[in-house]
């Protein structure tokens, strides 16, 4: 741990001398450092490790196969599904709740939050006692033949709620602490409703946005839980990747199923990245003076 | 454009924020509404740009009713408090905004734009920072592109909230008297909030004073300085001393001194305050006749070209009295001191009056 | 609704998108959410009793709730460190480990699932080495920890890292010059700030791993009465078409949910209680 060696205060913004003795600081950031090694950095390792084990021509392999190809596909479709559905709810939500003040507003938020809260495993399951067999809708749903639990619309339906409060959480801050100010402007401008938005509220909250949907679909494309209450597990047909990936698990196809799992690995790194982008560039547009409030 | 506000109420919850407020403001004047936070003169600027709907009561522009027209319909010009500036445009696009959000049919044209933006940053004094961010500008600077940005549409009305109160004590002295040179200019029918009285009696035309939710008086900057009709105007423009005491039939006592009143003829017995300005009082050694009352120095503090002397009558009362420092440098006070101080204007006002 | 547009009637949208948002939520959400209550209803108070007490049940709770407490614990003492290192000191690739914290997040928890499955296992890196030393991890309670340990991490060092950077040096400053130790500057005047803090992210690290699902059933061996989690056991009723057992447990599950929710939304409130305006 030499790097924790080299390493100077960083708070002390006037050169305060108010801070641990360097052995303190040396000891915490060893300990923190090392955490964050077993806790994450060894798992992220051990992932692509494995998956490229038996080489890069198994590893290609793996990826090819036709159920492997499908689940990709059955993901991909989820995510366009979900994404800007969830999107659209995110920015009207946003504009509703931080915009304007009414009573029940707190309330409506926590609302919103709800299913950060619940068990994946519990949203899956509520949508099989609406469409599944025994459920509110199954006998109607039988006798017109339309499937939805054990089928794709269940899938993604219950995607959708899970990856429900990502973009709204993410803009309902932002979209309060720049407050009204610059709208209000506009309108006085002469700027109507949606020219307002696009050209005055949406380039200051763009950012943000971003940051909402590649979390919104970093969820989508990887949820687990409640996909799999809902999948029925039906190869080449039912399975998104995560479910893929469980089934070669299970199948002791180690290699195969560590493959495909570092498609998703990669697919959170990028969004890591792009999320830290995001951030920075939120950060910045929120720093920004001559918005002093 | 002249503005009608005729019997506007407005309450936020169960905090009254306008009480039936009635006012005119004559075309191409500049129009101060001064009072403490609270007053509800923002409320009332806000109300006029259409950007806060009254519970009760009209707007009319031009003798036209305007209570129900949208903000963007209103045609006025508003400078936010804290400019509110897009942050994610440059000067330039703060400026031609205005311009460019207009319908095709009635859109200038980008070259039309292009010259009446570098008209205006010419105005503003900022040609070379066109391309600038609004972060990169110092607060008086953004104040101006603020102006700017509103003047681009040609508002028949400028609203202004509290223009110079996020800066600095200089820039704020340098712009205000900018603002005037510009609305000698262009007079265009301005009113501006601010809670600075120093800043409405140099800038405004006229003054609005208000306080809680209400209009205590309006009049010339000489009118409501010189002529206060409240004690609360009194108190708010400038220093005071007050005085208690007694009015009769027309003639008051207030500490000792007989003054006539005769604006209080019907008073019987009624109690009263008198009101003095600090500057209004002079210092004397010796006691020339009854109307001067006697005092002790308690402390002397020189206030740049002023001298502040602080004063206790013989009942203890305290007072100040503000002195120019040649004045001053003549009597040479010294602390401990036995003066006699003569108020040369009394205001005064029966209790019932009282705020 | 025209009772709330009067205040801020200026800005165009509020009723269409208010009404959306809660048709929204409605349609997604809150009716689905009510099927699972209407769904409860129909069963006797003793077929509840029996479906949600039952010894199998019961002991579910025990791995589940233990599991994250300790899981949540070890949260709250180490994400505390990491949020105070990144925040405090300066060393190369910071700003790397800072983005990796939320790796967690990303990280699909199947892939997660597997992932600690195998490093932990007998023949796994850490898991051979651990084995010698009479640690088993893989397949015993303790995995079930170390995978909500994993899911855990970000709310802790996510809530606490706002929290330490707006903290004003000036504080510390002032402490110091008042004549405290750096130790008694941290426990008097910088831990009580950051309490509340820290008790919201043990919160959330703690319903997260409550309802965690696809990174624990990998790593668990999944044991009846001994390394089974409740979720997993909604899932294996489900598969038995018990759907009304299944039904009664994750109500369970979901008013422990609202619970640790309303919870977190009240220590949020509190950690604002010192907050400017």
């Amino acid at each position: 741990m030499n790097v924790a060696a080299n390493m100077n205060r960083t708070n002390g913004k006037n050169g305060s001398n108010v801070s641990e003795p360097a052995w303190v600081r040396v000891l915490l950031t060893a300990v923190a450092l090392g955490f964050i090694a077993l806790f994450l950095l060894l798992p992220l390792g051990a992932v692509f490790a494995q998956a490229l084990e038996k080489g890069w021509d198994a590893y290609l392999a793996a990826l090819k196969e036709p159920d492997t190809l499908s689940a990709i596909r059955l993901t991909l479709i989820t995510a366009v599904l979900c994404v800007p559905v969830n999107l659209l709810f995110g920015i009207i939500a946003a504009w509703a709740i931080a915009k304007f003040s009414f009573p029940g507003k707190s309330f409506l938020v926590t609302l919103i939050d709800l299913p950060f809260s619940v068990s994946p495993v519990v949203s899956g399951l509520i949508y099989v006692l609406i469409f599944g067999l025994q459920g509110w809708l199954g006998p109607w749903l039988q006798a017109h033949d339309i499937k939805i639990i054990f089928a794709v619309p269940g899938i993604v339906l219950a995607t959708v709620f899970v990856t429900f409060p990502f973009v709204a959480r993410e803009l309902i801050p932002l979209m309060e602490s720049q407050g009204r100010d610059e709208e209000e402007a506009a309108l006085t401008l002469g700027a109507g409703g949606l020219q307002t938005f696009f050209r005055v509220t949406f380039p200051n909250i763009k950012w943000g946005v971003l940051y909402g949907v590649i979390l919104c679909n970093a969820r989508a494309m990887g949820e687990f839980g409640a996909v799999s209450v809902v999948s029925g597990h039906v190869r080449g047909a039912t399975n998104t990747i995560p479910l893929q990936v469980e089934i070669l698990y299970n199948e002791y196809s180690y290699a195969a199923a560590f493959a495909v799992a570092s498609l998703l690995a990669l697919l959170a790194l990028v969004t890591l990245a792009v999320k830290s982008v995001a951030e920075w560039k939120i950060n910045q547009t929120l720093v920004t003076p001559g918005s002093e409030r | 454009m002249s503005i009608d506000i005729v019997g506007i109420s407005k309450n936020f919850g169960s905090f009254t924020a306008l009480d039936q407020v009635s006012l005119t403001v004559p075309s191409g004047e500049l129009v101060a509404l001064l009072g403490p936070s609270g007053s509800g003169k923002t409320s009332l600027l806000r109300i006029i740009a259409g950007l806060e709907t009254p519970d009760s009561g009209h707007i009319l522009f031009n003798g036209e009713e305007a209570t129900a027209r949208q903000v963007q319909e209103r045609k006025v010009g508003f400078v936010f408090q804290h400019y509110a500036l897009f942050r994610h445009m440059t000067v330039y696009d703060n400026i031609a905004f205005g311009l460019t959000v207009k319908p095709k049919k009635t859109r200038p044209s980008k070259l039309d734009i292009r010259d009446k933006v570098f008209n205006l940053l010419k105005l503003i004094q900022l040609e070379q920072l066109a391309d600038r961010y609004p972060a990169q500008l110092s607060g008086g600077q953004r104040q101006r592109v603020a102006l700017a940005r509103a003047l681009a549409v040609e508002p028949q009305v400028l609203l202004l909230d509290e223009p110079f109160g996020a800066l600095d004590a200089k820039v704020r002295l340098e712009l205000r008297r900018w603002l005037r040179r510009l609305h000698d200019e262009i007079h265009v029918t301005s009113v501006f909030v601010t809670h600075d009285q120093e800043e409405a009696l140099e800038v405004a035309d006229r003054i609005v004073v208000m306080n809680q939710g209400r209009i205590e008086q309006q009049g010339t900057p000489s009118e409501v300085y010189d002529h206060p009709a409240t004690p609360f105007v009194f108190d708010f423009l400038g220093n005071v001393n007050l005085f208690q005491g007694r009015v009769h039939e027309g003639k008051a006592r207030v500490a000792g001194l007989e003054l006539a009143t005769p604006e209080h003829a019907a008073a019987r017995n009624a109690p009263a305050v008198g009101y003095v300005r600090s500057h209004d009082i002079e210092i004397e050694r010796d006691a020339l006749d009854v109307s001067a009352l006697e005092a002790e120095v308690r402390y002397v503090l020189s206030v740049g070209p002023l001298v502040r002397v602080n004063l206790a009558l013989t009942d203890g009362h305290g007072i100040e009295v503000d002195l120019a420092r040649d004045v001053a440098d003549r009597l040479s006070l010294s602390v401990g001191e036995r003066v006699y101080a003569r108020p040369r204007k009394v205001r005064v006002f029966t209790e019932d009056y009282q705020i | 609704m025209g009772l709330f547009r009067r205040k801020h009637a200026v800005l165009p949208g509020f009723g269409p998108s208010l009404g959306y948002t809660i048709f929204y939520l409605s349609v997604v959400v809150l009716i689905p959410l009510s099927a699972l209550f209407f769904k409860t209803a129909t069963l006797s108070w003793d077929q509840f009793v029996t479906a949600v007490a039952a010894p199998r049940v019961l002991a579910s709770y025990r791995v589940t709730f233990g599991s994250a407490l300790v899981a949540a614990a070890v949260n709250g003492v180490f994400g505390v460190l990491v949020a105070w290192v990144l925040v405090r000191y300066r060393f190369p690739g910071k700003k790397l480990i800072d983005a990796l914290v939320d790796l967690p997040f990303a990280l699909p928890t199947a892939v997660a699932g597997i992932t600690l499955a195998s490093i932990y296992s007998a023949n796994g890196w850490l898991g051979s080495r651990l084995e010698p030393l009479g640690i088993k991890v893989a397949f015993t309670p303790v995995g079930i920890m170390v995978a909500m340990i994993f899911i855990g991490l970000p709310f802790v060092v996510r809530t606490v890292q706002p929290v330490l950077e707006e903290l004003d040096q000036e504080i510390e400053e002032a402490a110091s010059c008042l004549g405290a130790s750096r130790w008694q500057t941290f426990y008097r005047v910088l831990f009580p700030t950051m309490l509340p803090a820290i008790l919201t992210g043990f919160a959330l690290a703690f319903a997260r791993a409550v309802g965690e699902y696809g990174s624990i059933i990998f790593i668990a061996g999944n044991m009846p009465m001994e390394s089974e989690i409740t979720p997993l056991l909604i899932i294996t009723k489900l598969e038995q078409y018990d759907y009304a057992g299944a039904t009664a447990i994750a109500t369970v599950m979901l008013l422990v949910s609202f619970l640790l929710l309303l919870s977190i939304n009240m220590l949020q409130k509190w950690s604002r209680r010192f907050a400017d305006n």
